[in-house]
């Protein structure tokens, strides 16, 4: 009882907290904190998935997260007419050479025998492959490169409505981790952790650099919008009566408005994502996946088929990531490569769930919200705390400037300061993985 | 003939001596990698931010060692900083041990744990580094920057094509003989260096012939931090010291040390230099190389390039994947897997 008391009332000081930030500073602050806060415990419940059921370590939060990116852009864009008709079948052909060369392999490596006549005969079809993809790919990806390079010079996207890129982005983010949970699970953890390590690295080298489907570098804005504008929102009438009742100006109301239908969309899928995790672990599926990560040789003696379970659930844990990852994009309404940062969107989201409690869902929702929470908060607080520090010296002191400079480098010092003590004198995390009733 | 020379001093160039110091590199970093697996068994994340830290402490000697007027002549300063590097940045991963990993030692915790907590370290380092020195380009090399330049190679044999040599890659391969032959001498001869092979062989048989693995573990760190300033100073020497850089060079070094054989050090400078050749191969670009070997009316379609060098993490990242999928131990048989 206790227990449960306690986990209730993190929830209300997080809360608490929130209303904190909407009374001193601003309700549009508190309000983009909070659905940044949503969509940072989606991410959570995802990698939760991966190493509180089954303890797989993934380091490529932010590859996946960024393929989910990847579809919110390819969804919603409309599509670049002038650049499919220069190099739209190009490309196609070459996805298809492309497929047509894996297959190939993957034909001459089961129908010949083990031997240096096999490894001869892939080498010759993965070049010939290769290529002829290229020869088919490179000028369709110049010309479409070249069609009108300031605005578009990109094949666009589909221009289907942006929600229905969420569970696309979850499919993107699943099928990169069938492939690399398909080589590296079943080995030492050690390589999973690399493998994703480097999958999360490609993915984003590939955002940045594969302009005719990104603009990479250029960035992709103006994303349609699940929700309405602010402006068209301060036109309408049935708003500024709204407004009148509530006494608020229409220009500030409105971009809280904003923010509230994206927290109550955001808020929809949490709750979804949040109840299928609780189902699946209370159910006799959950327990295998309990047992599989508490005693590998025993649940292989009952008839377990560890690898196969591993990659499934490291698969939905990646779908999970992928979703909040489009969602993310949604948010920000534009497609930028350059910020994927993996201390922000891989290790930030560990700590919040190592601190959250591993193995528990709720653990990794309150680990999501109170970390983001203070990453957001830090920064003010780091600036304050340095200017405290440095108030009696010189001020035109360099040591000064230096340091009122570096602030905001505090920040991941702490996230790894906090990641550690966790990690020591409180491995079970905020809410422990026992404490709910099963 | 004179084209086939010209074609292979274009690949020196641009390929061989860039590989061959950039391999040094990474068979540096892969070494502390493999050792601190071998005996502590667990991949260490924060070994990147290890270099970069060692790095640091070496420029923050060198501008002050600049400032004084002491220099080496021709060599770079950052070699007389190096010691003042490796004493730090020992010190440094000394204590990170003694207050993070030694807990899980004594509770002999599973290595995903040790992998967490090294993700924890990685943080802390990474913010002392930046909060230090910023997270821009910094630039600390000094002194003579040819050892050959590409007009005196042209005069002197009389060729097209030059070969350039910068000192920082002769350097790096030099301290790279010399600094793996003194770790091989020492793991093989040493008494310490041979306790170091028992407990990586055989933990439990270790203990039981009186080997302290308190030494063996600090011993353990020293060597990686050494190795770790070392390559990272190097590295900073021949491109430029920036951390994310750093962060970064951990996948290829990883790859290196594991299709090397995870835990076993001669795997690991095997590894560095595949990855580094294969990384430089497929990158460049063979227009003109191939311009030399064909006949005159021949003129090539594209750069003929295999992979657009942004991808050069691809280029490690696959080769990862095949050593993988084919053999889990790695070229040279190691404890992983």
């Amino acid at each position: 009882m206790s227990g449960a008391l306690r986990n209730i009332s993190y929830f209300v000081v997080m809360t608490a907290l929130i209303v904190v930030v909407g009374q001193l500073q601003s309700w549009n602050l508190a309000l983009s904190i909070l659905n940044l806060c949503i969509i940072s415990a989606i991410m959570a419940l995802g990698v939760n998935i991966q190493w509180g059921y089954a303890g797989l370590f993934n380091v490529g939060v932010m590859g996946f997260a960024a393929l989910g990116g990847l579809a919110a852009m390819l969804i919603s864009v409309p599509p670049v007419q002038e650049a499919w008709a220069v190099g739209g079948t190009g490309v196609l052909l070459g996805f298809v050479t492309a497929i047509v060369t894996i297959a190939a392999a993957v034909f001459t490596f089961r129908s010949l025998a083990r031997g240096t006549l096999r490894t001869l005969a892939i080498i010759v079809v993965c070049t010939l492959g290769y290529a002829i993809t290229r020869s088919v790919f490179d000028p369709a990806t110049d010309a479409i490169e070249s069609v009108n390079p300031a605005s578009t010079g990109y094949l666009g996207g589909f221009g289907l409505p942006i929600l229905l890129s969420w569970p696309v982005g979850g499919i993107f983010a699943g099928c990169a981790a069938w492939v690399v949970g398909k080589i590296t699970l079943g080995l030492r953890t050690d390589y999973l952790a690399i493998a994703t390590l480097g999958i999360s690295e490609i993915i984003v080298a590939m955002l940045k650099n594969e302009d005719w489907m990104t603009r990479g570098v250029k960035n992709v804005v103006g994303l349609p919008r699940p929700v309405p504008f602010e402006i068209n929102l301060q036109q309408s009438q049935w708003f500024l009566d709204l407004c009148a009742k509530l006494g608020t100006a229409p220009v500030t109301f409105s971009s809280i408005f904003v923010k509230l239908c994206y927290a109550g969309l955001f808020t929809v899928v949490l709750l979804v994502v949040l109840y299928l995790s609780e189902k699946a672990l209370r159910s006799p599926w959950g327990r295998m996946m309990r047992a599989i990560r508490d005693n590998e040789v025993s649940s292989n003696a009952m008839g377990k088929n560890i690898k196969a379970r591993h990659l499934q659930v490291f698969i939905l844990g990646s779908v999970v990531v992928g979703i909040a990852g489009a969602m993310l994009t949604t948010l920000d309404g534009q497609l930028t490569p350059a910020s994927y940062q993996p201390l922000r969107f891989t290790f930030l989201i560990w700590v919040m769930v190592i601190v959250g409690g591993s193995g528990n869902n709720w653990g990794a929702v309150l680990g999501g919200f109170v970390i983001w929470y203070f990453w957001i908060q830090a920064e003010p607080l780091g600036i304050w705390l340095m200017n405290l520090i440095t108030a009696n010296m010189d001020a035109g002191s360099a040591l000064r400037a230096h340091l009122l400079d570096s602030a905001q480098h505090m920040r991941l010092m702490t996230m790894g300061l906090i990641l550690l003590l966790t990690l020591r004198f409180s491995p079970r995390g905020l809410i422990p993985e026992g404490s709910a009733k099963r | 003939m004179e084209n086939w020379l010209n074609a292979f001093a274009l690949l020196s160039n641009f390929v061989i001596v860039p590989a061959i110091a950039y391999g040094s590199q990474l068979a540096l970093g892969a070494l502390g990698v493999t050792l601190v697996f071998g005996i502590l068994r667990f991949s260490n994340f924060a070994h990147g931010d290890t270099m970069s830290l060692g790095t640091m402490v070496v420029i923050l000697f060198t501008w002050w060692f600049q400032s004084m007027g002491i220099n080496l002549g021709p060599l770079p300063t950052a070699l007389l900083a190096l010691p003042f590097g490796i004493f730090f940045c020992a010190v440094f991963v000394l204590l990170s041990d003694r207050f993070v990993y030694r807990f899980y030692r004594a509770k002999r915790a599973d290595p995903v744990i040790y992998l967490i907590a090294s993700v924890g370290i990685m943080f802390i380092t990474n913010g002392i580094v930046r909060f230090i020195i910023g997270p821009d380009d910094q630039n600390f090399a000094d002194g003579e920057r040819f050892i050959i330049r590409a007009r005196e190679f042209k005069e002197m044999t009389g060729l097209d094509q030059g070969v350039t040599i910068k000192l920082s890659q002769g350097l790096t391969f030099v301290t790279m003989i010399v600094v793996v032959a003194a770790l091989f001498w020492f793991l093989n001869r040493t008494r310490s260096g041979k306790s170091m092979r028992a407990y990586s062989d055989n933990e439990d048989l270790a203990l039981l012939s009186g080997i302290n693995p308190d030494k063996v573990v600090a011993i353990t760190w020293i060597i990686a931090a050494a190795l770790a300033t070392i390559a990272g100073t190097l590295y900073g020497l021949d491109k430029s010291f920036k951390p994310f850089t750093y962060f970064q060079l951990l996948l290829p070094i990883f790859a290196a040390a594991i299709v090397g054989g995870l835990g076993n050090p001669l795997g690991a400078i095997a590894g560095g230099f595949v990855i580094a050749f294969s990384e430089i191969t497929i990158t460049y670009a063979y227009k003109r190389f191939v311009e030399y070997l064909m006949p005159e009316s021949w003129e090539a379609g594209g750069l003929i390039q295999l992979l657009s060098t942004d991808y050069k993490f691809a280029v490690s990242f696959i080769i990862l994947l095949l050593v993988l999928l084919v053999r889990p131990h790695g070229i040279f048989k190691g404890t992983g897997v």
